[in-house]
């Protein structure tokens, strides 16, 4: 049965561990998925700039052994010419078995999955939803700590806008024994809603601070975001808020040994490049991990739709 | 003040004083040529103060509306000036094309096409999102 993944929350805990696991199989034995997608087509149709959530997807589909076909951008494509998403994503339908899509309106890929006959995947709907971000997020902590459970997280930056933030913070809610560090100007705190829907119902202990140092060294991972620009609709905001947080080798003084620190990419300044090297730093595992969870999430949604 | 009892129609009562006008509107009644007396900040005694809508017209009017707006306002059906009926009224699951999404950045903004549709996630709270951008609904 044909099903789509608008939402982190689309997916089970068992699902995700489903995911995790196949992930795990693909690192360890890729040649067993060389073939998986033989003669099935991605399509990815990116309606706003995106580097690595495109050619991760794109990435992922090659070595499974499918095809990609693409827009790059919303100028080429037919919404230049005014064409809904709920056309687009018929058409695309008749020429693709499985569509990844962005788009900068909130809710468009919902739009997408109730028209599209084959599955679709959210590759970020503006501020809304990044479920696949969430996936590599999740197999890095999973890599790196090989557990779920018992964490102490620190999310800092943009927790208003960040949606790689919420989603994690859902995801991370469904375990046991953790409980969250929420770091941000605050004028860029995570939303109400978010903390009496998700924290406060599942009772996920939780602090708030402005101050990332004397939070430092609690923490089991650092999550940092970047002050998104194309969030604002006040430049003179963005520029106020967009040095609020720049971690430092200095700052990571107090921290664990063990820390993990993550940030869904693109970094502007937040992470001094001096981090780098340190091997705490993890975001460009990141990357690497969000390739073999979309590789695992195509898989699984063109197995449930009866394409595989 | 006296306004007429009605022989044949509709009288939507107890609604929160200050709220009368909105259902008005969002009942689209300002779009029909019917005899409609909005009657504001009646005293109540349980109440204290409430609105009073009075159709004077056997019309349907949408419930779905009436309990998304105020869920404790009473629908009562007037026929020959005897009132026949008192319709239940519930939080309906969805609100569809009642009230429109306010996020300039929800896909309903720009496609003209797509429905405006609320979902009620949270019964207790009365609240209501949008089913695109999940944005919490606002009258």
């Amino acid at each position: 049965m044909k099903r789509s993944v608008i939402d982190i929350v689309d997916l089970s805990a068992q699902e995700l561990e489903e995911l995790v696991a196949t992930a795990e199989d693909i690192i360890a034995n890729p040649d067993k998925y060389a073939h998986a997608c033989d003669r099935k087509k991605l399509a990815t149709l990116f309606f706003e700039p995106s580097t690595r959530t495109r050619m991760s997807f794109e990435a992922a589909m090659y070595e499974l052994g499918g095809h990609v076909i693409s827009v790059s951008s919303a100028m080429s494509s037919s919404a230049a010419k005014g064409e809904s998403v709920a056309d687009t994503a018929k058409t695309v339908s008749c020429y693709a078995d499985i569509i990844a899509m962005r788009h900068p309106k909130e809710g468009a890929a919902y739009v997408a999955a109730t028209n599209a006959s084959v599955p679709v995947i959210n590759a970020g709907d503006g501020g809304h939803c990044h479920p696949t971000q969430t996936l590599a997020d999740l197999l890095t902590i999973w890599r790196e700590k090989r557990r779920f459970d018992g964490l102490t997280i620190g999310l800092c930056g943009d927790l208003k806008f960040g949606r790689t933030v919420h989603s994690l913070i859902n995801a991370m809610s469904r375990y046991p024994g953790n409980r969250f560090v929420l770091i941000s100007p605050e004028e860029l705190k995570v939303p109400s809603y978010v903390k009496r829907d998700v924290l406060k119902q599942h009772n996920v202990p939780y602090v708030q601070t402005t101050d990332l140092e004397s939070a430092m060294p609690e923490l089991d991972i650092l999550y940092m975001t970047r002050v998104q620009r194309e969030r604002f609709f006040n430049e003179e905001d963005y520029l106020r808020l967009k040095d609020s947080y720049i971690l430092t080798p200095d700052k990571l003084k107090n921290a664990k040994q063990d820390l993990a620190i993550l940030h869904p990419l693109p970094r502007v300044n937040e992470i001094s490049v001096a981090i780098d090297d340190d091997p705490r730093a993890c975001y460009f595992k990141q990357v690497l991990n969000g390739k073999f969870m979309r590789m695992a999430l195509i898989l699984k949604l063109l197995k449930e739709a009866g394409t595989l | 003040m006296n306004i007429d009892a009605i022989q044949n129609g509709v009288v939507i009562d107890h609604i929160t004083a200050g709220k009368g006008m909105k259902l008005y509107q969002l009942l689209k009644l300002d779009e029909t040529d019917l005899s409609v007396a909005i009657i504001r900040n009646v005293t109540s005694q349980k109440m204290g103060k409430k609105d009073i809508i009075k159709i004077d017209a056997d019309i349907p009017v949408n419930l779905d509306v009436i309990a998304y707006v105020d869920p404790g306002a009473t629908v009562n059906i007037i026929r020959q000036g005897t009132l026949v009926e008192k319709r239940a009224i519930e939080m309906p699951l969805t609100l569809r094309d009642v009230i429109f999404c306010k996020n300039p950045r929800c896909i309903s903004s720009t496609e003209q096409e797509l429905p405006h549709i609320f979902r009620l996630t949270d019964p207790e709270e009365k609240v209501y999102r949008c089913i695109y951008c999940e944005t919490k609904a606002s009258l």
